[in-house]
């Protein structure tokens, strides 16, 4: 069963037929090509598919393709900005947050939301913001120091 | 791709009642967050659904003029953490609604559906049974208002009627005026787990030092979220004391039916049921304005 969509995705206004059965993980990746949107477990614990949608964070895999309709999503494509990193994706680089990179697309987009919506973060609430992705490689501290360092800029 | 046959869309409580009841098959989908990872694991085949999404009129929290909250069932999680009027009359609730999950979670996941999958860990179910919710569903005959504890009926099972869905969850002034609670998630990892036990506990305090009423709720401590009307009998009138604290956290172990699972076992839930249930309550007691009992 088909569904004609409208959506924005990093700024492009997007109109196609999806399929009732798909997520949005999907139809980002195999349709729209977006795929730095990682599928890693594909239900909903582990963070690689997160994306914003209308600023907010949701795990793409567990948010069906016909739910977009009307929204503004951001995937870790649309973050840099004329070829220039924000500072989410600087610190991250500058603490060595990263070394697989299969969770950071997860992890930058969770903190931009929370650089973006101005609040002020204890250490603590950091790692609960957090919490929602899985990063097998770097231990998490410089996850999270990354972070606090984009959050204290 | 999810294992779907059918999808349909409701943007009425009318519509979405007559759709249900005009094909019982019909599963009911808001968040998302329990249904597709249950297609994803096979345990629905060929799922048809009924998206309620796009009903306006189940969304919301407000406190009306008589003091009764009423919370819309597509609230979220994450608008159940942050809104003001939960805030400030029942946080209890709040606290429950911050255990569940991860933030990508709670941003989608509803209260209703936590509800209305019958759970024993829903993680919100503890707090609503010692606020004594109350439940309104609608089906095409007509509505009916249901306390929560009766609302459950068995794992996975709740007492809906084909046809019916829950539009309202109802907080009377009287269950939350002068009570405050303190609810304890016990659980392997603080984030992205299924509780081991949920305890919350409501009380409220009579010239600082009486158990004008104690509330205990219970979740995975049995095949439902439940009461324990022993311990709570107990309590109504006595001075509060550790002897006192500690004599209702062994009764409360009485109204209790744990089982053993791969997580926890009987006997170990049934500890964390007499400790816990202590530890909630001591810090109920605080809050309600108490003394503290070490």
């Amino acid at each position: 069963m088909l569904k004609k969509i409208s959506f924005v995705v990093n700024g492009k206004q997007e109109t196609l037929e999806v399929d009732v059965r798909e997520s949005l993980l999907e139809v980002l990746r195999n349709r729209l090509g977006y795929t730095g949107v990682k599928k890693g477990c594909g239900v909903g614990e582990c963070g690689a598919c997160t994306v914003l949608i209308d600023g907010v964070p949701i795990d793409s895999c567990i948010y069906l393709a016909v739910w977009a309709e009307g929204k503004n999503i951001v995937t870790i494509e649309g973050i840099a900005k004329n070829g220039e990193l924000s500072k989410v994706q600087k610190a991250f680089i500058e603490e060595g947050a990263i070394q697989c990179g299969f969770c950071t697309p997860g992890y930058v987009l969770t903190a931009t939301a929370m650089v973006e919506s101005g609040k002020k973060y204890t250490r603590e609430e950091i790692k609960r913001e957090l919490s929602g992705h899985l990063c097998r490689c770097t231990g998490y501290q410089n996850i999270i120091r990354a972070v606090e360092k984009a959050l204290a800029d | 791709m999810y294992d779907i046959k059918a999808y349909f869309e409701a943007e009425t409580i009318d519509e979405a009642t007559r759709l249900l009841a005009d094909n019982p098959n019909l599963i009911v989908i808001a968040g998302g967050t329990d249904v597709l990872i249950k297609i994803h694991h096979g345990k629905i085949q060929k799922a048809e659904l009924l998206s309620i999404r796009k009903i306006k009129s189940l969304e919301g929290i407000r406190k009306l003029e008589d003091g009764r909250i009423i919370i819309g069932p597509l609230s979220t999680f994450t608008q159940i953490i942050n809104d003001p009027v939960i805030k400030e009359n029942i946080p209890i609730l709040a606290e429950a609604a911050l255990s569940m999950g991860g933030p990508q979670i709670r941003n989608v996941a509803t209260i209703g559906g936590n509800i209305c999958n019958g759970a024993t860990s829903a993680d919100s179910a503890p707090s609503l049974f010692v606020l004594n919710a109350e439940l309104k569903l609608k089906g095409q005959q007509g509505e009916r208002i249901v306390p929560i504890q009766d609302f459950y009926l068995g794992p996975g099972r709740v007492d809906l009627k084909p046809g019916e869905i829950l539009t309202e969850i109802i907080i009377s002034p009287e269950n939350y005026i002068g009570y405050a609670g303190h609810y304890i998630k016990f659980s392997a990892r603080k984030a992205m787990d299924i509780a081991i036990l949920g305890v919350a506990v409501l009380c409220k305090i009579k010239e600082g030092t009486i158990f004008e009423d104690v509330r205990i709720g219970l979740g995975v401590a049995g095949p439902t979220p439940l009461r324990c009307p022993e311990a709570e009998a107990y309590a109504k009138g006595k001075s509060v004391s550790a002897q006192v604290i500690a004599e209702i956290g062994r009764l409360a172990v009485k109204s209790t039916k744990a089982r053993t699972s791969w997580r926890a076992s009987k006997e170990y839930r049934e500890h964390l049921v007499e400790e816990l249930t202590q530890r909630a309550l001591k810090a109920a007691i605080v809050k309600a304005g108490g003394e503290e009992i070490a």
